[in-house]
């Protein structure tokens, strides 16, 4: 018997040396590792030395007893299974240690029926344990934000805010344009939460019309209007010791506004139609492209729900304010797509990364995505060209016109440069940017030494 | 070339012996004399279980052989404990010299059925080899059909086998080349 394919490790406690002796010969034939304690004493200091899986013990030893090393054991090692060995006059004890965790226990002196079955069974409960904490390590290691790509100072500092903001249970507003990854930056916030074992609902607001957002977010019961069939509950209910995502909280009716407000303070709500008063442990994300302050002063916001909300902000910038990302997020999604489409093109074009780079995505992240995926589906492999893309920028910047921005930009750089004596890095800190954006824009306006 | 030494203790039906013997030697590849020894037993019999210390007996016979490689398997037909369990059929001295085998739990009549000796010798035979093989070294083995895997009542003995697995047989050979 094994765990994980290996053998268990099991202590035993016994001050008898005859029990000790029979015990400890018994687990080695099974191919254990098994050591021996005589008392409370000799047992914690071999629980300090390593970790056991199992540990058999007397209940009734001089000195500290079983009981009183029972919680010491658990201190030291919440994961070892304490299996009680105990006299017929001592049962009661026992009961007593099965309440404050042992596993089992198990009369004096035992069948080997028993003690076979006891432990295969204590084996089974480790597994279980370690397969639990395996799972959970495994689903912190695919919350990582392996999906929010960046590597600009703004997506570096969106990442540290979101690290910051994730331990706490504070409500967060994520503002930012659409298409920018405002869910997504929901999504690694919960999964980086005290939460992520619970799950996260999203609502879209906006999609909505007010009577099915409130049967949406509150539930119905069963006749609440034309059409419930039967009861359903709500997101808030769906999202409880969760967190639920309320994108384009903008958008939400005065009425909704009002509703809202009063559950987020009071915790509490009623499904539509029905009288029974539920209570939620929920973290609230909102998400909006709307200037909030600005719908506040036109009244089309209410200031208290803001306050209420506008707990711990974090900006979304757009795609174009942080150019340096797009080479990196397009290789991220010809990786993404050629996996998903079985297709074997693995690179972009110099020359299409710079269409792409120098695009202005007012769809954000999203419309880049959609651009790669629409030149996967078009391209040959293995890379996808200028033509596969869905856009073609009007003139190339060498054929700028000379009084366009783009051409004066060109003319700077290349004065910096100079300046600079090539020095990439001298260069980058002369223009305020950074390197990689410098690497970009001089491949982009085909500079040269 | 070493032995294993079958030594009758107390056992009432010795005919049993030298089938157990050839299939000693069929399995552990030694030859399995048996030898008569007067070894004064009642003093591992605990009269509060009215059964036999096997740990106590094993620790007796122990002083009455001489080192070296042979092993010694002693066969008794009366009751065997260790003091944390019920019962036991057999113990062994895990990469020692001694083994003990009881045949008292091997009899169909303890458990209220028709005597079969052709079983209780069976029985008898899986047992002696399973607790040699721990003389070797061997533990315990996952495979249900191998004479090493554990077995806590008869019907478990009844369902394996008098051979060793594969890798149990590699690790006997390797054990007795290497002693």
């Amino acid at each position: 018997m094994s765990t994980s394919n290996r053998p268990l490790r099991l202590l035993i406690v016994d001050d008898e040396e005859s029990v000790r002796q029979s015990l400890h010969n018994w687990f080695l034939e099974d191919g254990h590792q098994v050591g021996a304690a005589k008392d409370a004493y000799d047992a914690l200091e071999q629980m300090e030395k390593q970790a056991w899986d199992i540990v058999l013990l007397d209940i009734k030893m001089p000195g500290m007893d079983g009981l009183e090393l029972q919680k010491r054991i658990n201190e030291i090692n919440k994961n070892t299974v304490v299996i009680i060995m105990t006299a017929y006059a001592s049962v009661e004890t026992a009961v007593q240690a099965l309440k404050e965790g042992a596993y089992d226990y198990v009369v004096k002196p035992f069948s080997p029926d028993d003690l076979s079955r006891l432990v295969r069974n204590a084996a089974k409960q480790i597994e279980l344990t370690t397969e639990n904490v395996q799972l959970r390590q495994k689903i912190q290691q695919m919350a990582r934000m392996e999906e929010i790509i960046g590597d600009s100072p703004q997506m570096k500092r969106v990442m540290e805010l979101v690290e910051t903001v994730a331990k706490s249970d504070s409500t967060v507003v994520i503002r930012g344009e659409s298409g920018t990854g405002k869910e997504l930056i929901a999504r690694a916030i919960h999964s980086h939460s005290n939460r992520r074992y619970f799950p996260i609902v999203p609502v879209n607001c906006g999609a909505l019309a007010e009577t099915l957002l409130e049967s949406e977010l509150f539930g119905h019961e069963k006749g609440a209007f034309t059409g419930a069939q039967s009861r359903r509950k709500g997101k808030f209910e769906m999202a409880d010791h969760g967190t639920l995502f309320l994108d384009e909280i903008g958008n939400i009716s005065e009425k909704m506004q009002i509703e809202l407000l009063r559950v987020l303070e009071a915790k509490q709500f009623t499904r539509v139609g029905g009288s029974q008063t539920i209570t939620v442990n929920i973290r609230l994300i909102c998400a909006t492209n709307k200037n909030l302050e600005k719908a506040v002063e036109e009244g089309t916001f209410r200031e208290d729900l803001y306050y209420r909300i506008n707990v711990f902000t974090i900006f979304m910038p757009p795609l174009r304010e942080r150019r340096s990302d797009i080479p990196l997020l397009a290789q991220h999604f010809v990786n993404r797509y050629a996996a998903s489409m079985n297709k074997p093109i693995t690179d972009i074009t110099p020359e299409a990364m710079d269409l792409l780079i120098r695009h202005d995505w007012p769809g954000n992240v999203r419309e880049l995505v959609n651009a790669i995926e629409r030149a996967m589906v078009v391209g040959k492999p293995p890379v996808i060209k200028p033509d596969d893309l869905p856009f073609q920028l009007a003139q190339k910047v060498d054929g700028a016109k000379s009084d366009s921005l783009a051409a004066a930009e060109k003319k700077h750089i290349s004065y910096v440069l100079t300046k600079a004596n090539w020095n990439i890095t001298r260069a980058a800190e002369m223009l305020e940017i950074d390197r990689v954006t410098l690497y970009n824009k001089i491949k982009r306006y085909g500079l040269r030494k | 070339m070493p032995s294993v030494h079958i030594l009758p203790i107390h056992v009432s039906a010795s005919t049993l012996l030298p089938a157990l013997s050839d299939v000693i030697v069929k399995q552990i590849g030694w030859e399995a004399p048996i030898e008569t020894i007067e070894f004064p037993f009642s003093y591992a019999f605990d009269p509060n279980r009215k059964q036999y210390n096997s740990s106590q007996l094993l620790l007796g016979l122990k002083n009455l052989l001489s080192p070296g490689a042979d092993k010694y398997l002693a066969v008794i037909d009366l009751d065997l404990f260790i003091p944390i369990l019920t019962f036991v059929f057999g113990e062994a001295q895990l990469d020692g010299p001694l083994a003990i085998v009881s045949t008292f739990r091997l009899h169909p009549e303890f458990y209220g059925l028709p005597k079969n000796d052709s079983l209780v010798l069976q029985r008898l035979e899986k047992e002696s080899i399973h607790e040699l093989g721990h003389t070797f070294s061997l533990r315990h083995c996952p495979d249900y059909q191998c004479v090493m895997t554990a077995s806590t009542d008869v019907e478990e003995i009844d369902l394996k086998g008098v051979e060793f697995c594969p890798d149990c047989r590699a690790a006997l050979t390797k054990c007795k080349r290497e002693g």
